[in-house]
């Protein structure tokens, strides 16, 4: 083992490359047309790589490859691994089977939801948590008294994200055997070279879709081997701003987009409760006890939550990023945060916050306000706005076990 | 014989910014000042050819973005060029630097503790959230609770507004945050020996306490709540040395037609019928005002310029009272060239910003603890900068200016006066830490200001050498400053007012206090303050 201190500094270096580059980067930077590339927790990811409306299209139409590397991935195992899983998480980690992916949520002593995330149970007692935020110390300190190892694997894994509905024909394409009879939300594990891949039935577009994770070193070759099988299947390499279009319409939030985690959160009314954005099913109540469950099931009894977190209809068709929401046209009561034109659904859609009651028992004569720059002045619209459930968009396909060729 | 409006006494920033807001008001002031150069603790000096030090004060973030405007300094001359980072240098070779970019600085912390990489975040936010809370309180006139005066009354309601706005657990955090030691707030946060030795400084900086006294996080608060346009945290040089801040000031103040004079050394302020009614200078000439404002602090002013017999017995006493120990002192040099620290690869950023040699909050303690007993800590406490680093006007090219901030250094030595031998020795003990990490940083030395509390106590007037004319303790802080009764800039005598840093918000170039000041002297004249712009939304 290398003595600390020679350890520390032969890592100093770091300062020279602020911009971290992914195990997958050298691909993606040779494909890159666009050059946009923007900072994804410290790592350059591209905002698009060709055009992000046909990037879009190859995640609905084709098949698309997302780099979620540097996606935070904690990695979690022990005699206690599941039992402290359950008292740091919301949902119940016991009805979680091995080779399983579930979302879910925590929170802190107050109910305020510290991220979400999805929760992967490679073994008996070995787990992959991957979240927005960082949060070693919060599971470290949660670990007192359970028998676990914690460990933060960021670097370490290489992950990759391919969705759409030629995605298991790209699979299959590329000899993953088995892969047909993973059903959605579970994993299995794969030969690759001369070590293996684990992919889930899992995504961030409501599509058919995979996730793959590979030790950082054999990420060349993974790419390879998808890229190689999907020249017959359209398989494009998308940047976030098409993966955004996506996951708006299947409904999905962001941390820190769609809602202020309780750790970053300057204004303490901003952190939210699980039923304040839209995680209240995540929520066991009948679970044995986990952090922040007697604040939340407080605050339902007592009718005391405050905010709650709807999808939008919108008239017309403007995205109303940004947008403030109003009841009859005059009380503010509420903010999107997140707001596309559906080419899917062909609807103008949205993520919104709205102060209960709004967007809980009253739900009608919502309106927003749409501040549309055009060749430099506002258009400044008020449309009507219906609270529709999220996802937008429901795909067959994404579900369909066995999955379909396309 | 002349009457001036406003006599003011002293020139440093504060009394400065009181002095321009009061001839802007279209009041006549006169600025005394006993050196031959305004400025007090903030001043740049040339005392070797081609160098300009900042004597004292040597980084700016305090100094208040609204009196900058109001007073239009950008205009006299003042540019505040933020920096990046620095870094603390650890016994075994190593260094622990601090980066802007958030990532890297993540990625620094993990090279000790992964752990404490990603628990800056939560920290950062934790005192940040606090400073959101004092900072509207910067510029606003400390309530007297012992009054009843509807506007003290309304601002207590403030107070407590902004305090009941508060949810019980924020409420917790805030008097815990008002009360700890900075030792034991970042044990609440970090595991690291050098991350928390890094970020204490800012809890003892010009304080006679050490890590591990209670009372010193919120000192951290103090040097937390500034910002360079907008950033806040962030910390500046300014362009041509910390004098940049206070020559902004006279030219403006001159250019409203206020009078300065220099080597104007007051001995007494005058009284009649328990009224000020002027100045005395050491050669025996009388300044007359309607008003007169001491910018000394409230040691010096009530002690040594007016006559005790003319003030309340229980005044006398707090005002003895008030804490003001010296703890620092400061090394200026002059080098020929950029030192080098074989630790720091070539090319670091980290040169740019504070340096420390202090890797473990243990040696700060220690370090105190020599102060306690009389000494100059034997293993010191240094935070050394190198502001020709990006500013080129304080040295010629390739030569650079070095200021060393220098703790603790005690007001007098084992009870006795400072010596010439005494400096000298101090002066040693820091350069010996030094070069420990820089060889030939001693060979590089043209020249070299060494000051003690001794010299900051006679050249600055601050009493002991305490740098924010009395410490930032929470006994001694908003309607407790400098004494109850007596924290809204007036004093018992009347016609006399305070605007040092002995006052509420306290000390660093902040220039709150002087505003404050000159807010309460307009209101007290019935003058309308139009062009004094109320404190920028904390949002
Ligand atoms: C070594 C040192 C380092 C510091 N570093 C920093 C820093 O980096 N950043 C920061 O923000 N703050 C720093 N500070 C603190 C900051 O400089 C002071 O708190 C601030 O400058 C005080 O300003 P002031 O106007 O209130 O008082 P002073 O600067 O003390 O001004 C008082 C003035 O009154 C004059 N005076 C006193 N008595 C008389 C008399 N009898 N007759 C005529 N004139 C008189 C003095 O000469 C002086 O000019 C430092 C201070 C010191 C000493």
């Amino acid at each position: 083992m290398m003595h600390l201190t020679a350890f520390n500094r032969a890592e100093q270096g770091h300062i020279l490359t602020p911009r971290l580059e992914t195990p997958f980067h050298e691909r993606l930077a040779a494909l890159s047309e666009t050059n946009e590339w923007y900072s994804w927790a410290g790592y350059k990811a591209p905002h698009s790589i060709f055009d992000t409306e046909l990037e879009y299209f190859a995640i609905r139409s084709t098949s698309a490859l997302f780099d979620i590397s540097p996606m935070v991935k904690y990695r979690i195992r022990g005699a206690d691994a599941a039992r402290y899983l359950n008292r740091l998480t919301v949902r119940d980690v016991a009805k979680l089977g091995i080779g399983r992916v579930h979302y879910t949520a925590w929170c802190d002593d107050h109910g305020h939801v510290l991220d979400d995330g999805t929760l992967f149970r490679l073994a008996e007692d070995d787990f992959r948590l991957c979240c927005q935020e960082r949060h070693l110390p919060w599971l470290l300190d949660s670990a007192d008294g359970f028998s676990v190892e914690i460990s933060e694997e960021t670097a370490e894994i290489a992950a990759v994200a391919l969705q759409g509905p030629t995605a298991f024909a790209v699979l299959e394409g590329a000899g993953f055997a088995g892969v047909e009879t993973l059903k959605p939300f579970q994993l299995a594990e794969f030969p690759h070279a001369d070590g293996s891949v684990t992919i889930s039935r899992t995504g961030f577009t409501g599509d058919l879709g995979y996730e793959l994770f590979a030790p950082a070193k054999a990420a060349l070759s993974l790419w390879d081997r998808l890229w190689a099988a999907g020249g017959g299947f359209g398989l494009k390499a998308i940047g976030y701003d098409a993966l955004n279009r996506a996951r708006i319409e299947a409904g999905f939030i962001v941390a820190n987009a769609d809602f202020i985690t309780a750790e970053a959160a300057l204004h303490a009314d901003r952190e939210r409760l699980p039923d304040e954005i839209g995680l209240d099913w995540l929520v066991d109540p009948q679970k044995p006890y986990f952090n922040g469950r007697d604040a939340i099931l407080k605050a339902r009894t007592k009718r005391t939550l405050k905010h709650v977190l709807v999808g939008l209809e919108i008239e017309g068709n403007i995205p109303a990023e940004g947008a403030i929401v109003y009841h009859r046209g005059k009380k503010e009561v509420g903010l999107v945060t997140a707001a596309i034109w559906s080419p899917l659904a062909k609807r103008n859609i949205a993520i919104a916050s709205l102060s209960r009651p709004f967007g809980a028992s009253v739900t009608d004569n919502l309106w927003v306000e749409i501040y549309a720059m055009r060749e430099l002045q506002y258009q400044k619209l008020m449309k009507r706005a219906r609270v529709v459930p999220r996802p937008f968009v429901k795909l067959e396909r994404r579900s369909a076990t066995p999955p379909g060729r396309f | 014989m002349k009457k001036y409006d406003v006599v003011m006494i002293g020139g440093g920033h504060n009394g400065l910014v009181t002095a321009c807001y009061l001839q802007r008001a279209g009041l006549d002031v006169i600025v005394l000042e006993k050196n031959a150069w305004v400025g007090g603790a903030a001043t740049s000096r040339e005392l070797t050819p081609g160098f300009l030090y900042s004597n004292c004060s040597y980084v700016c973030s305090l100094f208040r973005p609204e009196i900058m405007r109001d007073l239009e300094l950008p205009k006299h001359g003042l540019q505040v060029i933020s920096y990046e980072g620095g870094a603390v240098f650890t016994r075994d070779g190593d260094y622990l630097a601090s980066y802007r970019d958030h990532d890297s600085h993540r990625r620094e912390f993990a090279r000790f503790s992964k752990r404490d990489a990603e628990a800056y975040d939560r920290y950062a936010r934790d005192v940040t959230r606090q400073c959101r809370f004092i900072q509207p309180l910067l510029m606003r006139t400390a309530p007297d609770p012992f009054s009843f005066k509807p506007r003290d009354l309304q601002e207590l309601l403030y107070l407590a507004k902004k305090f009941g706005d508060f949810s019980p657990a924020e409420m917790a955090a805030t008097l815990r945050f008002w009360t700890m030691s900075i030792s034991d707030f970042l044990d609440e946060y970090f595991e690291t020996d050098v991350v928390k030795a890094y970020l204490a400084l800012s809890g003892i900086i010009g304080t006679a306490l050490g890590p591990m006294s209670p009372g010193t996080a919120y000192v951290l608060l103090h040097h937390y709540m500034g910002e360079v346009d907008g950033s806040v945290g962030a910390w500046g040089y300014a362009r041509g040395g910390m004098g940049a801040v206070t020559s902004a000031l006279a030219s403006s103040f001159k250019a409203s037609g206020g009078t300065i004079r220099t080597g104007a050394d007051v001995t007494g302020i005058m009284t009649h019928r328990g009224k000020a009614t002027g100045a005395v200078l050491a050669d025996g000439e009388e300044v007359l005002g309607k008003l007169v404002v001491s910018n000394a602090d409230v040691k010096r002013t009530f002690l040594k310029l007016v006559d005790e017999s003319a003030l309340p017995e229980r005044f006398l006493h707090r005002v003895r009272h008030f804490k003001m120990r010296g703890s620092s002192g400061k090394l200026n040099i002059a080098l020929d060239s950029l030192p080098e620290f074989p630790a720091l690869p070539s090319g670091s950023s980290c040169i740019r910003g504070d340096l420390h040699f202090t890797d473990t909050i243990e040696r700060m303690e220690k370090g105190y603890d020599d102060w306690k007993a009389g000494r100059w800590s034997a293993d010191p406490f240094v935070d050394m900068m190198i502001p020709t680093t990006l500013d080129p006007t304080m040295a010629p090219p390739g030569k650079h200016f070095v200021s060393c901030f220098v703790q603790y250094c005690p007001p007098k030595v084992e009870g006795n006066d400072w010596t010439d031998a005494d400096r000298d020795a101090f002066a040693e003990t820091v350069i010996k830490q030094i070069s420990d990490y820089s060889p030939g940083f001693r060979e590089r030395i043209l020249h070299m200001e060494v000051r003690t509390p001794r010299e900051i106590e006679q050249e600055v007037g601050l009493t002991e050498g305490n740098i924010f004319q009395g410490e930032l303790t929470f006994d001694q802080l908003l309607f407790n400053r400098p004494v109850p009764g007596y924290a809204q800039y007036r004093t018992p005598v009347r016609g006399l007012y305070i605007c040092g840093s002995s006052t509420h918000p306290g000390g660093g170039v902040m220039g709150a206090p002087g505003r404050n000041a000159a807010a309460e002297i307009l209101r007290d004249l019935r003058h309308a303050p139009s062009h004094m712009s109320s404190a920028h939304d904390v949002i």
